[in-house]
């Protein structure tokens, strides 16, 4: 199972803060996630699209949407970072 | 020793616990950032001050993102002992969000590590900041600034 979770204004605009996702067939990155998620709930998932607001971890590690997905991941996704 | 915590902490006992930790150190520069009144757009007076400011943050994440931010400010300078804490849920202007102390040989060492451990963990770590004001709440946005000021460190 993919692990999701959502952080910030993100969780906020998503209405939801984790899921957990069997790995669709059509997916098999970040960037075919992102579609998926996108295509499959319409609005407002389609934000998730917007590269430069929308971050991506995999496994606590900040990747490219061209990541590779097996379907046992931890996923997070967040807007840019404001710490300090 | 890094810390991610709700509670304030005491930087003359923070102080104390590097200097004691550092040995031969020459230097020692600790910085402290507090939470500010006003934050981004309302700098320009189009809003009231911030009463209240929620730091979200990903604690899956947090503590390994600051520790590789840790570890490659040790690889860059010579480092004896560091502290990093950095708080995280409701906190007031003036309050003491987060903290950075290094010990180092030589002065220039010790400026830049914690310099460069600010820098990157404004953009690097997980963390959100929420303004609450008597107009209502917000999610700070990332300054260009901030990731003009990491990218500086990138060696080219």
């Amino acid at each position: 199972m993919l692990n999701i979770q959502y952080f910030a204004s993100l969780r906020e605009a998503l209405g939801r803060s984790s899921e957990t996702l069997a790995l669709p067939a059509d997916v098999s990155s970040v960037a075919t996630l992102v579609v998926h998620l996108a295509t499959s709930r319409g609005e407002p998932w389609d934000i998730l699209l917007d590269v430069t607001q929308v971050l991506v971890a995999v496994n606590q590690t900040i990747v490219d949407r061209s990541h590779p997905l097996t379907g046992a991941e931890e996923i997070a996704f967040f807007p840019p970072m404001t710490g300090g | 020793m890094l810390s991610v915590q709700e509670a304030d902490f005491d930087v003359a006992a923070l102080y104390a616990q590097l200097r004691s930790a550092a040995g031969n150190a020459g230097a020692i520069v600790t910085f402290t950032g507090l939470v500010r009144e006003f934050y981004e757009s309302s700098e320009a007076g189009r809003e009231p001050a911030v009463q209240r400011l929620v730091l979200e943050h990903y604690p899956g994440m947090t503590q390994k993102a600051l520790m590789a931010i840790v570890d490659e400010a040790c690889t860059r300078w010579d480092v004896l002992a560091w502290q990093v804490i950095h708080r995280v849920g409701s906190l007031e202007p003036g309050d003491q969000i987060v903290y950075v102390g290094i010990a180092s040989t030589h002065r220039g060492d010790a400026f830049a590590a914690a310099e460069f451990i600010m820098d990157y963990l404004k953009t690097q770590a997980p963390f959100w900041k929420k303004q609450h004001t008597a107009a209502g709440s917000h999610w700070i946005e990332s300054r260009s600034a901030d990731e003009t000021a990491r990218a500086r460190w990138e060696i080219r």
